[in-house]
């Protein structure tokens, strides 16, 4: 079965496209709305600037189908600004509307901290999701992003902490999600992105 | 749960070639990109840096090809640069595979060109180097690869650089390359209290203790070396283990 990974125009696209068919899944890019419609399973990865990645998918008409391929019930993983896009808001870029899949809103990370948080970091998993499965407690996984979900008020399945409780991991239903960037993340960051084509066979 | 410090071997590249320079005697062939890359990811590498120290066109032709050759057998980061002055050429670089880019001597001649890639890539992008010396009281920054000097506090410099969208400071001290005497904690601790992004200290490392201090005293986020790294008697998973023992939060691989 294909996954479609979606091309808004500006993410590094070839290294998830690479990791997920050493996993031996079958890809194609998704520059479409056709080519939303007709997927079985979605990955979403962002990279850059909210309003950018928002505004990427509404020029080439993306919104729709992808909302309702996420009504469908289609599997959809998202990977780090995939994630945040996925929520209403982010302080990022005030008063530009995200996917509103999920509720809640992306703040940045506290001044307290160096941001971005860019580096290995491990999660507190916090309720039992499939994207870790099989993972040990004490895995590593890549970061680079200055701002986040905060913990509480997401489905998040796992929290990570760098100067405030952020979602690192959060499911809901055919929603799946990631704050850090499982292609980079070496052989922990493979078994997430095993786990999702597992779940979509 | 704490932020690991991140170990990163840099490579020099030369013609699709891994070099190292010794003095007096030019360029030293240390290996294939490709080859050397795969065995640091193996050895627990935290990300790679890859600099182009080509002089030629055609030199800059084969580094691109360096990036694609090894990203696509990477599973961490990959940092590349190297003689960077424009977007476009920030831009193929990550087109062939890099995540960030790191630039130096352009932006110091027109910072605006932090703030378009910051822009255009996202500051988590964007690797602000900087080439340091001591200089009386204060810390000069250097272009060129140290040779030329600008008159530029490296302190204010890396504030303006941030401010402009800068995710990250590869510091490098100029006193202390290839010296094998340490690095330079105090200059690394100057600047990274300076900055509200992650510093990554550059030069002089030698043993194993030289990175502990770095770590501890010199306030690094990450600690890059080139040479000590290439030969096989140090490797990265020893020195984590070291590092580990002493209380340095790192990654350690299975």
């Amino acid at each position: 079965m294909k996954i479609s990974i979606v091309d808004y125009g500006a993410g590094n696209l070839p290294s998830v496209e690479r990791a997920l068919r050493k996993l031996g899944a079958e890809t194609q890019l998704a520059t479409e709305a056709s080519h939303i419609r007709s997927a079985k399973a979605i990955v979403f990865p962002g990279v850059g600037h909210f309003s950018a990645f928002v505004n990427g998918l509404r020029e080439r008409n993306l919104v729709a189908p992808l909302r309702k391929a996420f009504d469908d019930g289609v599997p959809i993983l998202g990977i780090c600004l995939g994630l945040q896009a996925m929520f209403e808001t982010s302080e990022e870029a005030p008063g530009e509307p995200g996917l509103g899949f999920l509720t809640g809103d992306v703040r940045a990370l506290p001044a307290n901290v160096k941001s971005p948080h860019i580096g290995w970091n491990q999660l507190r998993e916090v309720s039992k999701g499939a994207l870790l499965r099989g993972l040990p407690d004490d895995a590593f996984f890549y970061f680079a992003h200055s701002f986040a979900a905060p913990a509480e008020t997401s489905p998040t399945v796992a929290a990570c902490d760098h100067g405030m409780a952020f979602a690192a991991v959060v499911e809901q239903k055919n929603l799946l999600a990631v704050q850090f960037h499982p292609e980079k993340s070496g052989e922990a960051g493979a078994q997430v992105l095993s786990n999702f084509v597992e779940a979509v066979q | 749960m704490t932020l690991a410090r991140r170990i990163i071997p840099c490579l020099d590249v030369d013609a699709g070639r891994v070099v190292k320079g010794i003095e007096f005697e030019g360029l030293r062939d240390m290996g294939d990109p490709a080859e050397l890359a795969a065995r640091y990811n193996r050895e627990g590498a935290d990300e790679l840096v890859f600099l182009d120290i080509s002089a030629t066109n055609e030199g800059r032709e084969t580094f691109l090809e360096t990036i694609r050759r090894v990203a696509s057998q990477l599973n961490i980061p990959l940092t590349a640069g190297g003689g960077i002055r424009s977007m476009e050429q920030g831009r193929a670089v990550l087109r062939a595979g890099a995540d960030k880019v790191t630039v130096n001597t352009a932006a110091i001649k027109r910072p605006d060109l932090i703030s378009e890639l910051a822009q255009q890539f996202g500051a988590q992008a964007v690797v602000l180097s900087i080439d340091v010396k001591r200089n009386g009281a204060g810390w000069e920054a250097y272009t060129r690869g140290g040779r030329d000097a600008t008159g530029i506090d490296a302190e204010k410099w890396a504030r303006e650089a941030v401010k402009r969208g800068a995710g990250e400071i590869l510091l490098t001290s100029i006193d202390r390359d290839g010296t094998c005497t340490g690095f330079d904690c105090e200059l690394t601790a100057t600047i990274s209290k300076a900055v509200s992004v992650p510093v990554i200290a550059s030069g002089g490392a030698s043993t194993f203790d030289d990175f502990y201090e770095v770590f501890d005293q010199g306030r690094a986020d990450a600690a890059l070396a080139a040479s000590i790294f290439h030969q096989e008697t140090r490797s990265i998973a020893a020195l984590k283990g070291f590092l580990n023992e002493r209380r340095i939060p790192v990654r350690l691989s299975k």
